[in-house]
């Protein structure tokens, strides 16, 4: 176990640290180089930090689950009323939105889009731990090889795409979030099938949107608001999951591309449930 | 044989400190910035142990970022290590009582961080939006990582008062 240092402590500094550097490179090289899972590794984190950090959701969740007991009855009555009346509104939408699935499964037909998400295997998680540093926009769950996962597995939430899985232990997983600066997604629009790369980026982070570019600049009209999905040729994203609407697009100065900005279905801030899709893109 | 009691303390503190990191830090967020728990511990430890404590808590320190959020393992590793070490050079400046010169260590660290985190992980994918990643992220992680280190030093600076007092008594090493 790396915890116990069985060298003495008269070792001076600078030739500890010169050790370590060494260490710290082998490893860099190991998984740069090779496909060493460190397993002994994620299963020390595993029964450290993942258990403090499952029980800490867990008393949020009963804690808040207590603070909503104590509303009063008033709260509760005027609620109900609004409820009721957002029921009524629901309902009509509803109706609209079965039109709308009838037109979705035709034009899913005629673009050839033959497997709608709804047909994969699902595995649900709960977010336990966000990214301990500023950078990125990386998450851990609270599942992980033992219930299925594994690397490369997308990952969805409510209807749109939420990221990818990057690490995996015995009872977690990290995925890292399409708005992550390192993250590229190969999409394509819905109704024009135009490619691009959907790329998440630090800058746009905190205005909720997210870059896509390359997309080739033919007669097709794109226009504000058209949906972008993962397209058929992206190696690990499974095709037709949702990732967001158009917000902006223009023409490059090449005159060859189209770029601009779209807004992600999913709400990054506040994610608490995911889904994880284990059906890989690879087996299939 | 040393007392391995004193490095199970130290490791405790910082298994605890990268959990608070990821889950309660995260929730108290100002601009969409959380503070750097670790670089606090690293810095600290490093600064009142010496340099072979502070290359040891970085190197676990790393080893923790590694595991879950590194692409690569053994680059956050590094950049620990190294802190640890550059932080114990600095042990002979050590008094109990002075807090301003560790607050300024801790400061330069988590600088220190943040420009070695640019250069690795931005830099070398071509963003040069450097005056971007200096004010938005750099420089608020570092205000606030300072800021919450005037809280968690004095608590760090109990342990270390609590080991060294358990050196003392079974006498492991001159202090």
């Amino acid at each position: 176990m790396k915890r116990r240092r069985k060298k003495g402590f008269t070792i001076p500094g600078r030739q500890l640290l010169l050790i370590i550097t060494a260490v710290c490179f082998i490893l860099i090289g190991l998984s740069f180089f090779t496909e060493t899972s460190f397993a002994p590794l994620r299963f020390f984190a595993n029964i450290t930090v993942v258990p403090m950090e499952k029980g800490l959701n867990a008393i949020g969740t009963w804690m808040s689950d207590q603070a909503d007991n104590l509303r009063t009855m008033n709260d509760l009555k005027a609620e109900n009323d609004t409820l009721k009346s957002q029921v009524d509104d629901l309902t009509l939408e509803n109706d609209r939105l079965r039109q709308d699935r009838y037109e979705l499964n035709r034009l899913q037909e005629l673009y050839k889009l033959d497997q709608n998400y709804e047909q994969y295997n699902k595995v649900g998680a709960r977010v336990i731990s966000k990214d301990s540093g500023n950078w990125f926009n990386q998450f851990v769950i609270d599942k992980g090889s033992d219930d299925g996962i594994a690397v490369d597995m997308n990952v969805i939430a409510g209807d749109g795409l939420v990221g990818i899985v990057t690490q995996v232990g015995p009872d977690w997983s990290t995925v890292r979030s399409i708005i992550d600066d390192s993250s590229n997604v190969s999409a394509m629009t819905l109704s024009t099938s135009d490619l691009c790369i959907v790329a998440g980026d630090l800058t746009q982070m905190n205005e909720g949107t997210i870059k896509f570019k390359d997309m080739e600049n033919n007669d097709n009209a794109v226009k504000v608001g058209e949906t972008i999905v993962t397209s058929y040729v992206s190696s690990k994203f499974l095709s037709g999951l949702v990732i967001g609407y158009v917000s902006e697009i223009k023409v490059d100065s090449n005159n060859l591309t189209r770029s601009g900005l779209i807004t992600p279905v999913v709400d990054f801030k506040h994610l608490q449930e995911v889904l994880v899709i284990t059906d890989l893109k690879q087996t299939q | 044989m040393r007392v391995p009691r004193e490095r199970f303390i130290i490791l405790l503190t910082v298994i605890v400190c990268f959990f608070l990191q990821c889950t309660l830090f995260k929730k108290l967020e100002i601009a969409s910035i959380a503070p750097n728990l670790l670089i606090i511990v690293t810095s600290s430890f490093g600064f009142m142990r010496g340099k072979n404590e502070g290359i040891f808590v970085g190197f676990f320190c790393g080893i923790l970022m590694d595991i879950f959020f590194g692409d690569v393992m053994g680059l956050y590793t590094l950049i620990y290590v190294y802190i640890g070490y550059i932080n114990g050079c600095f042990r002979q400046m050590f008094y109990d009582e002075e807090i301003r010169l560790s607050l300024i260590l801790i400061g330069g660290s988590d600088l220190l961080y943040g420009f070695i985190v640019y250069a690795a992980f931005f830099l070398l994918r071509k963003k040069f939006n450097f005056g971007y990643y200096l004010t938005r992220i750099i420089i608020p992680e570092m205000v606030y990582t300072v800021c919450v280190a005037v809280v968690l030093y004095q608590v760090l600076r109990l342990i270390n008062r609590r080991l060294e007092g358990i050196e003392k008594r079974s006498g492991g090493r001159i202090v």
